[in-house]
């Protein structure tokens, strides 16, 4: 690995201070799965890492009924699927916390790196996506906010500018008769990178007929995670049942716009992204309906 | 660039010291500088778990962690599992259950599955599995460490009555 | 040689051989103790990187050091310039096949040409490893790219890339006249295949493919070299056999053997890939220019790129067989690609492709061909795996076209004593249709399997093993302890096993014989940690030893006793002589009591011939038609062990070789680019199995003991790697009516030929 100096702020301003006023590269750690090794293996360079977990906004993880979920951008993942209430709210955020890497990446690896590491493959994007997730950027200007769909811009690449952070995920309180659920596919049981991915949002009728509202995410199949939009507006109104899940997942190939490399050729990937979104959003449906 | 950084941590129970370069990693600086050389470096990416530790509580694989970032935090590894010359029952439960035979995955799997009995002192055989599957091994295709950690919890289990 | 027939004693019950004791290393090893060759620190230590060849084959035009040097801390740095000049040789290796030595220096460090990226082209020692790879970094090396090649049939074509201008093809002792990738053509024949296929009433050919894999050692190469000032060169090396490693070290540098030791320090895995040497001839070069110790240790894209995987393969079987379900005739074409250098594993594959079959007439021709991927080597029971890939699988065609039953198929046709392999050798008592019984009998297979897209497999595998030198040395002591010094690196707790067979031969427990792998000054030859072999032939050793210890301690006690030696009788450790008896441990107290001649022995043999271990395995499996994917619900592996020596670690050989094999067959292969570079050098998409990928894996020890050993022992480390690819393709036969003959059996390999069937 390349030389660089290290800082550990304990405030969002001294953060943003220092990505401004570096010299040359500045990259912030906050679980370092994925920084370490793109550091030792010369794919991202840095001149300063700035450690962000001594900052008590990025670590915190808050959770009421009324307010909603605000997630800071260092919490590691297991501290999501150990929490009760997050598994009922937010199912689809707590099925894809749980499988980034194995334990000991997720006692690291948090929500928000995932996001800004911004890998179309990303396991908990889609997720952020299905569930309306706002992302919320502190810089040098002040705060700003981007719906979850719209921070990745291309492979690697979002919309933070030099001396941005990523300082807090903000979900919606749950709404009575929704469900989620994130799936993907891997060729081994654990620690690969999604060939495809899914998450499902749902809002059912009262009687749990009907799909009120919904929303689906896509992981791997195009050059960024992707809203799914044309799926999830034809969902709405139609009856919860497996043909229509099959049918939004015909809507979820035509998005997708795959690549082929050495995890899966287009064409699987493609057919993929339609099986699960057809599973993930019987399962989401499932758990709307309690 | 950089001058070195001095941290100071604990490292099984006993405060430690040390100076080091802010791209050195944690298994670099346990193993090099601290001569703790049970975690081993088996991919340097965080896939195989053969570098494992207990950071601040939780099972990470040292490899990802800089060694700037103990500062503060607890570090255990697999030096400090045995008591006074006592072998952890985990330690005990590889050994009779025959759970290792190169046994440089070893280390990595008793680190991680003591955190696991920790967390879970009562693991189905799938919590397990799902629980050490960052932990890789060519040798033993895990039959056999499974079953070792499987007594280690019904040991643990019954030390604890 | 020692004379090895007819060794087995016919021993019904034993003390020692079949219990599970606590290995002997085991404290060092759970509590972070025991030294792998990357622990090992020594003062004034610098440390190595290795540049890399970025391209899969390339001329070298120039490499400039002068940037590196410069740099504060950099100690030395070489180059193939830096080893002596060496004519062409030949050195033996194991398993490995044979290598000339102009071919492994330039492996070591590339003379001229670069022939598969990650082919190492120079060295720099530093203060540190951060250090070294800033310098390495500096290093510039100019390359003229060539076209390159890495599918084998593509490298057999005329028009193909050639690696090397000066390379003929060896056909059965004739050597070819062009210029080829092909470096050898294998022919073996048995019988007359016309006259066989004419009596078959059926006739299955299928054409077979496999992709490169690596062994997969969880610990990378990793080395120090020390070369003193008394001009001794020492060696800690990670290394399946130490006395081997001398001799390649040796021989590259052009030193006398006993100036070089070799000290093997704990190994992490080796399966046949830590036999050749890497690390070690370049780390020697370094210390002996910089006068320092020079540690060197690889990173995990480096052991993928630039180590030894198995060869990529093409088979085309074809078998015939009578409507009754017996075997008529056999034919195989076998292409096994070796890499960058000659001298692979075909030989193994064309004999073990139809190795467990009474086959009256057969043809086998095999081909060792070059292409531009790091030179194979050995990945336990080398060669076979793909043979078995494909014979297993035309096997369980004929079987089914028939309406036979698939283990009824095979003990029609399983071979056995006097079977006479195509290659050549009679089996003598071997243990295939007592593996088939116990897979009839075995819970599993009498278990009925329902649900969808859900199948059961079945296959036989088959490895030789060897036997070859080993040596060991031992003393009593006073209180009754025997110290054994021998010889063989211990991957997977051989050194208990040895123990017992000492303390079986002595009588005494296995708590009492403290073992100890020894470096090449202290112990005598040693052939390598692998062929399965080290529990046979260095268990043999310690039998031998411990007869000449028993002698010795009778003569003690005759001494005592004021007899001859011949009068006192020994019995399960018990000296006794006219109602006077002692215990072994109270003879040696008295030894040392008395200050008698110390007792020290020693062993040394080299048995001929092969242990012959036949394994069966069953396998249940899931398919997700959705997706493609397998999951393996149950397995079993049921192996002939001859006699168990600890039964546990028997146990963990059949299960660890069978997980290698499900990976093998369902995730694992090298995946190059259109510039023949690999894309996947990492664990994260070189995808072995974790342990969330597999079920238990039952065993089933058979005993038929072998005839060649005091104690019936057969070598099982490699045999368990055989079947399983055969056993899971059988499998997703049965569940899906596809028949996969292209490893591996990926995912979206599966879902396309289950969407093209519907």
């Amino acid at each position: 690995m390349s030389n660089f100096d290290y800082a550990a702020p304990t405030s969002l301003a001294q953060a943003t201070a220092l990505l401004e006023g570096a010299h040359g590269t500045a990259r912030v750690l906050a679980g370092g799965t994925d920084l370490i090794v793109q550091l030792r293996e010369h794919l991202r360079d840095a001149d300063l890492v700035v450690n962000i977990k001594k900052i008590p906004e990025l670590m915190e993880l808050s959770y009421g009924s009324q307010l909603g979920l605000r997630l800071g951008a260092s919490v590691p993942c297991y501290r999501i699927y150990e929490h009760a209430e997050i598994l009922v709210a937010y199912p689809a955020l707590a099925d894809a916390a749980r499988i980034v890497g194995g334990w000991q990446i997720q006692s690291r690896a948090s929500v928000g790196g995932n996001l800004c590491n911004s890998s179309p493959a990303a396991d908990t994007i889609p997720a952020l996506i299905a569930l309306g997730a706002q992302c919320v950027i502190a810089g040098p200007q002040g705060l700003r906010e981007v719906p979850a769909e719209s921070f990745c811009t291309a492979p690697g690449r979002n919309v933070l500018h030099k001396g941005e952070i990523l300082a807090t995920i903000v979900f919606a309180p749950p709404v009575p008769f929704s469900g989620s659920a994130y799936e993907r596919f891997i060729p081994r049981n654990e620690m690969d990178i999604a060939v495809a991915g899914a998450g499902s949002w749902v809002k059912l009728s009262a009687d749990g007929t009907t799909i009120e509202q919904a929303r689906i995410g896509l992981a791997a199949v195009a050059p960024t995670p992707l809203f799914a939009a044309e799926a999830s507006q034809w969902l709405a109104g139609k009856s919860a049942t497996d043909k229509t899940f099959e049918r939004a997942g015909e809507f979820a190939r035509k998005a997708a716009s795959p690549i082929s490399d050495m995890r899966g050729t287009a064409e699987f990937r493609r057919h993929l992204a339609g099986v699960l979104t057809r599973r993930t959003l019987a399962k989401a449906v499932e758990r709307a309906r309690g | 660039m950089s001058k070195k950084v001095h941290v100071t941590t604990s490292v099984n129970h006993e405060p430690v010291e040390f100076l080091c370069e802010p791209r050195q990693s944690l298994l670099e600086v346990l193993r090099d500088t601290l001569r703790l050389t049970g975690a081993k470096e088996g991919c340097n990416n965080g896939n195989c778990g053969a570098c494992t530790v207990i950071f601040s509580g939780v099972p990470v694989n040292s490899c990802l962690v800089l060694a700037v970032e103990a500062e503060g935090a607890t570090v255990e590894t697999v030096e400090g599992l045995a008591d006074h010359g006592h072998l952890h029952p985990i330690q005990k439960c590889f050994l009779e259950g025959a759970a290792l035979q190169c046994g440089v995955c070893t280390p990595g799997f008793l680190v991680a599955a003591k955190a696991l009995l920790d967390h879970n002192p009562d693991p189905t055989e799938h919590d397990i599995r799902f629980g050490l599957a960052n932990n890789l091994c060519r040798c033993t295709g895990y039959d056999k460490i499974v079953k070792a950690v499987q007594a280690a919890a019904r040991e643990l289990q019954s030390l604890a009555k | 040689m020692s004379h090895t027939d007819e060794l087995y004693l016919g021993k019904t019950s034993y003390q020692v051989l079949g219990k599970r004791p606590v290995r002997h290393d085991g404290a060092d090893k759970v509590t972070g103790k025991a030294v792998y060759a990357a622990d090992v620190q020594l003062p004034n230590m610098a440390h190595g990187k290795i540049v890399r060849s970025p391209h899969a084959h390339a001329r070298i035009k120039s490499i400039d050091v002068s940037e590196a040097v410069k740099i504060p801390g950099v100690f030395a740095v070489v180059t193939a310039a830096d080893f002596p000049n060496l004519e062409s040789r030949s050195e033996v290796m194991g398993e490995g096949g044979s290598v000339n030595l102009a071919h492994m220096a330039a492996n070591c460090l590339a003379m001229g040409k670069v022939l598969y990226k990650g082919h190492p082209v120079a060295a720099v020692a530093a203060a540190n490893v951060h250090l070294a790879e800033e310098a390495a970094a500096k290093i510039k090396v100019e390359y003229e790219v060539l076209p390159s090649v890495t599918w084998v049939l593509d490298a057999m074509k005329d028009d193909a890339p050639l690696l090397h201008e000066d390379l003929r093809t060896d056909s059965m002792g004739k050597k070819g006249d062009r210029p080829t990738n092909v470096a050898l053509h294998l022919q073996f024949e048995k019988g007359n295949i016309a006259e066989g296929f004419q009596q078959a009433d059926i006739v299955v050919e299928r054409e077979f493919r496999t992709a490169s894999v690596h062994q997969g050692y969880i610990e990378p190469h990793a080395t120090v070299a020390l070369w003193n000032e008394d001009n001794r060169l020492k060696i800690w090396a990670s290394t399946q056999g130490a006395f081997n490693c001398r001799q390649q070290v040796a021989q590259l540098l052009q030193i006398p053997v006993s100036q070089c030791l070799v000290v093997p320090c704990e190994i992490g895995g080796g399966f046949g890939g830590k036999i050749a040497v890497y690390l070690e001839p370049v780390a020697a070069l370094l210390s002996r220019k910089c006068g320092r110790p020079v540690k060197l240790v690889m990173q995990r894209n480096e052991v993928f790129e630039a180590t030894g995987p198995t060869p990529g393969s093409f088979l085309r079987v074809k078998l015939g067989a009578t409507k009754h379900g017996k075997l008529t005739a056999g034919e195989a074409w076998l292409a096994y690609d070796c890499g960058a250098f000659p001298g692979g594993v075909i030989a193994p594959g064309c004999m073990c492709v139809f190795s467990c079959y009474e086959l009256p007439n057969a043809r086998v021709d095999g081909f060792d061909v070059l292409d531009n991927k790091p030179k194979t080597q050995a990945y336990r029971a080398p060669g076979a795996t793909q043979a078995a890939f494909a014979c297993e699988q035309v096997i369980d065609e004929l079987a089914e076209a028939l309406g036979i039953d698939p283990l009824e198929f095979r003990l029609k046709n399983a071979a056995s004593e006097g079977t006479r392999r195509v290659d050549g050798p009679v089996y003598p008592r071997v243990g295939l249709v007592e593996c088939l019984h116990a897979a009839k009998n075995s819970d599993h297979w009498k278990s009925p399997l329902s649900g969808a897209n859900r199948g059961r497999g079945i296959a036989a595998g088959f490895w030789f093993n060897i036997g070859l030198a080993s040596s060991c040395s031992g003393s009593v002591h006073g209180d009754g302890i025997v110290t054994l010094v021998e010889g063989s690196t211990d991957i997977g707790g051989t050194r208990t096993s040895i123990a017992m067979q000492l303390a079986e031969t002595l009588g005494i427990g296995a708590a009492d014989v403290l073992p100890q792998v020894g470096d090449t000054d202290s112990v005598g030859f040693t052939f390598l940690t692998g062929g399965s072999r080290t529990t046979f032939a260095t268990g043999l050793a310690a039998y031998k030893l411990g007869l000449d210890l028993q002698a010795q301690m009778q003569e003690r006690a005759a001494t005592i006793w004021e007899c001859e030696p011949a009068a006192v009788e020994v019995k399960n450790g018990v000296y006794s002589r006219n109602g006077q008896s002692l215990t072994f441990k109270e003879l040696a107290g008295k030894i040392s009591e008395l200050g008698l001649d110390p007792v020290v022995g020693r062993a040394s043999v080299s048995p001929e011939g092969s242990t012959n271990a036949f394994g069966v395995h069953i396998a249940d499996v899931e398919v997700d038609p959705e997706t493609g994917k397998v999951t393996v619900l149950r397995y079993t592996a049921i192996q002939d062990a001859g006699k168990a020596v600890h039964p546990s670690y028997v146990e963990g050989q059949m299960q660890g070789g069978a997980v290698q094999g499900i990976g093998w067959a369902l995730n694992e292969e090298y995946f190059f680019d259109r510039k023949d570079q690999m894309r996947n050098a990492s664990f994260l998409d070189y995808r072995m199995p974790t342990c969330l990928d597999v079920p238990m894996i039952e065993t089933i020890i058979v005993e038929v003991p072998n005839p060649s050993h005091p104690f019936g022992v057969r070598g099982v480390g490699e045999t368990p790697i055989v079947a399983p690819p055969a056993t899971i393709a059988n499998a997703i036969h049965k569940a899906t009516g596809v028949r996969m003959t292209v490893l591996p059996i990926s995912p979206p390999a599966l879902w396309k030929a289950l969407s093209e069937k519907s």
